[in-house]
């Protein structure tokens, strides 16, 4: 047991590029875990997150959770819903950890100017050091009729991996999307869930 | 596991302060937007009808509203972000001498790590220099209580109440239980000057008063069920507040016993001093300043703090587990290296095709301001040579210039500075400048909204916070009316880049205050009817036609995140806006406008 860590708490940290829905997917997935009775704290950092840059959210839940955020080494699961992202927060993987990596690309400032590139291989890197369950969400999102629903591929795949029974996803999928959108989101979410995984 | 929490619900911290405000029985509320502080007004609109609340040009505005509210008899609140209490802090300081009418809450939002601020001062210090109370919520459940506990106190104690808020607290979700609005009964107005006519003769009389109030507030702070003792053991005692207690709570686990402070001024020292006197080590536990380390060591208790943990930044468990003992996780490395992924203008952002221009002028000195524009002071545009607060681009470039003239030097200055931030702070620099016959350009770039912020109304965009009508300032009048010269105004539209190098050109050239207004909607803007009305429907978007593109850069130059450059240069279709500022930036017309 790790004081450090909580005890039973369990983390989740959910990273990406602003504009891909890292804070709906979390809302979900604090919301479905708050309903099935854990107590759940969710942190995010989005000041900035419309003008392109990092987002991250952070999701922890158990018998009692204290701190709203996940230190380095502390993540029992992070989605990296952007690949460069992945790299950059490997740190906060914990021993053991389990790391899903959507395998697409946002190239950041430096790399659209042309001044560095965007690094080669990051999933078989990332294979040698963590466990890692890597997939492309968007081509699945969009052979399920529209890549927006990328982040709920990604959703279903994390909830997938987290393990906790007795969650009601799908009503709170429908609850907090876009109306008109429940069907398709669902469905991704879905295909997230029983179709990608066991990973490492 | 349902039952047992029937009437829970995930709210943010600034949410729960909305929400306890509202319970309360709040009737005002003002405020000026700063992240992290913004949506505790948002959240406020959602129960207009009941209450009443706007968007302020500034905070020390938003303040003094709130203090008349206060006056009037009713429960009211100003909310902004640590750095707005500068800007409110002259009222804020006489309004602790005369006290209260109705309970007045002020909210401080402070920014711990400067996730999106200029500095990440402590306003802890506020509370104690100014003498009110300061209340620090370390979750949503305690934002929504100590909101409410912030309004009986200040009734109580005659006196404005903080309530200090940090980003993890005002941007965390944590489970909140809801009670009933409670409207506390508003007495018929009666004048009383001695309390609230601040002359030297009365103010003397308030100072006394102060001194009085602050020894009962004193008193009050060791029995306030807001600071509570929580007994492990003998060994290890922390005190700690806010965020960094939840963090302590894990670093040190439960075997450590706990003082968590709710009320953090004034400190409850008698209560402090019992708790340490039954551990045998007292650990002080709270980010950024020394705040309540160096009162508990004034009072004579032996404590150990910042000689372990960072002055600076954020904490988290982890941090103070390594600082204290030593230990803490490790997660796995990698040699590769992640590129940096600074926020950028978007696709299409009007503020692009000036900047572009701008950048290229040469001998001239650029002061910045606070807003989206001042991304344009990193790579590629690098347009900009100083930035400290809100509002003070034109007063800084005023200086700058009249400076450079009396030294004998060439160069020339021009200051940016956007809508919200020009009604904020910036109508007075502008003054300064027409009064004194400055030489400087002055360049209010309006983009109809505030945006970096999220999109908040604001006294140029024709609308309110609780979404109703209003008039639209005019910024060409407003500059006219301060004494610029009618001739000495440029009305341009910032993507049309001839347009804006002309205006450049000529403002520059003459030794007299100028003012360049550039006027197009932030490309996120959801366009209102009179948005619609005058800048037409969106365009088409942008191409380059890859045999006659040379790959000189130019268009790279510009910074567009739609624009990316390996072999070949090429525009991403989905995120292209049509801005066309890359069609007028490229030498050799390979770029061009497809309509859809
Ligand atoms: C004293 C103070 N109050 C509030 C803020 C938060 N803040 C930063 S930028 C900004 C809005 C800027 O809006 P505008 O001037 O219209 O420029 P835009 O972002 O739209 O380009 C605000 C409110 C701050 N930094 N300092």
């Amino acid at each position: 047991m790790s004081a450090v860590n909580g005890g039973d708490v369990r983390s989740v940290l959910m990273v990406g590029v602003g504009g891909q829905g890292t804070i709906l997917a979390g809302r979900i997935l604090s919301e479905g875990l708050a309903e099935a009775g854990y107590d759940v704290k969710m942190s995010e950092i989005h000041g900035m997150s419309q003008r392109g840059g990092s987002v991250s959210t952070h999701v922890r839940f158990g018998e009692r959770v204290r701190s709203p955020v996940t230190g380095r080494g502390g993540a029992d699961v992070i989605a990296a819903f952007e690949k460069l992202e992945a790299l950059r927060w490997l740190e906060y993987l914990k021993e053991g950890g389990l790391m899903l990596i959507n395998d697409f690309e946002i190239p950041p400032a430096p790399v659209l100017m042309g001044l560095e590139p965007y690094p080669d291989g990051i999933a078989d890197e990332l294979s040698g050091r963590a466990r890692v369950g890597v997939f492309d969400a968007r081509a699945i999102a969009e052979g399920l009729g529209n890549a927006r629903a990328m982040n709920m591929v990604l959703l279903g795949a994390l909830a997938k991996a987290v393990g906790v029974g007795g969650v009601d996803w799908e009503g709170t999928i429908r609850r907090n999307v876009k109306k008109g959108f429940e069907d398709l989101n669902i469905r991704a979410f879905e295909h997230g869930f029983l179709r990608l995984g066991p990973f490492g | 596991m349902n039952e047992k929490r029937p009437l829970t619900k995930l709210l943010t911290g600034n949410e729960a302060v909305a929400r306890g405000a509202y319970e309360a029985g709040l009737l005002f509320a003002s405020a000026y937007p700063g992240t992290p502080s913004t949506e505790i007004l948002e959240t406020m609109s959602g129960y207009a009808g009941e209450l009443y609340c706007e968007w302020a040009p500034n905070e020390k505005v938003a303040l003094e509203a709130a203090m008349g509210a206060s006056l009037a008899g009713v429960r009211s609140m100003a909310a902004m972000k640590h750095v707005g209490v500068n800007v409110a802090a002259d009222p804020l300081f006489t309004f602790a001498y005369t006290g209260v009418g109705g309970g007045c809450v002020i909210v401080s939002a402070d920014d711990p790590g400067m996730h999106s601020s200029q500095n990440e001062q402590d306003n802890r210090n506020y509370a104690a220099a100014a003498r009110v109370l300061m209340l620090e919520p370390s979750d949503s459940q305690e934002a929504l209580d100590f909101a409410k506990l912030a309004f009986e106190l200040s009734e109580r104690f005659d006196t404005p109440a903080m309530l200090r808020m940090t980003t993890r607290i005002c941007h965390s979700k944590s489970l909140v239980s809801f009670g009933e609005r409670v409207l506390p009964p508003v007495p018929a107005y009666r004048r009383d000057a001695a309390k609230y006519v601040a002359t030297p003769a009365n103010a003397r009389v308030m100072r006394a008063k102060l001194s009085l109030r602050l020894e009962a507030m004193a008193e009050y702070s060791n029995s306030c069920a807001a600071n509570r003792a929580e007994y492990n053991g003998g060994e290890i005692g922390v005190v700690s507040a806010g965020a960094a207690y939840q963090h302590a709570r894990e670093a040190f686990g439960e075997s450590a016993s706990y003082l968590k402070i709710g009320l953090s001024f004034p400190l409850p020292t008698e209560l402090i001093r019992a708790f340490a006197s039954r551990v045998k080590k007292l650990y002080v536990v709270e980010e950024l300043d020394p705040y309540m380390e160096t009162r508990i060591r004034e009072a004579g208790i032996e404590c150990v703090g910042k000689a372990l943990l960072p002055e600076a930044g954020e904490l988290d468990a982890d941090i103070i587990g390594k600082a204290v003992f030593g230990r803490g996780a490790e997660g796995p490395k990698s040699d590769l290296k992640a590129p940096q992924r600074p926020p950028t203008l978007c696709a299409g952002c009007p503020h692009r095709g000036f900047f572009h221009v701008l950048g290229k002028r040469k001998g001239v000195v650029i002061t910045g301001d606070i807003g989206c524009y001042t991304l344009a002071s990193a790579p590629p545009l690098s347009a900009m040579d100083s930035c400290f607060c809100m509002g003070g681009s034109i007063s800084t470039g005023h200086g700058a210039a009249m400076a450079f003239g009396m030294a004998g030097m060439k160069e020339k200055v021009v200051a940016v500075i956007g809508d919200s931030t020009f009604f904020h702070s910036g109508i007075t620099s502008l003054m300064d400048v027409a009064y004194n016959g400055g030489r400087s350009v002055s360049v209010i770039l309006d983009n109809r909204i505030t945006g970096m912020t999220g999109h908040q109304e604001n006294p140029g965009t024709g609308y309110t916070l609780m979404g109703g009508k209003a008039v639209m300032a005019d910024i060409p009048a407003i500059c006219k009316a301060i004494g610029i010269k009618g001739e000495n105004i440029y009305l341009v539209n910032p993507l049309e880049l001839d347009a804006v190098g002309a205006a450049l050109d000529d403002a520059l050239s003459k030794d007299e205050p100028t003012v360049i207004v550039t006027r197009w909607p932030c490309v996120l803007k959801k366009p209102s009817p009179e948005d619609r009305d005058e800048f037409g429907p969106a365009p088409g978007r942008c191409e380059i036609d890859q045999d006659a593109c040379r790959k000189c850069g130019q268009c790279v130059k510009t910074g567009c995140p739609a624009i990316c450059s390996g072999g070949s240069v090429t525009i991403d279709a989905g995120a292209c806006t049509g801005c066309a500022v890359c069609l007028q930036a490229c030498p050799f017309g390979a770029i061009k406008e497809v309509r859809p």
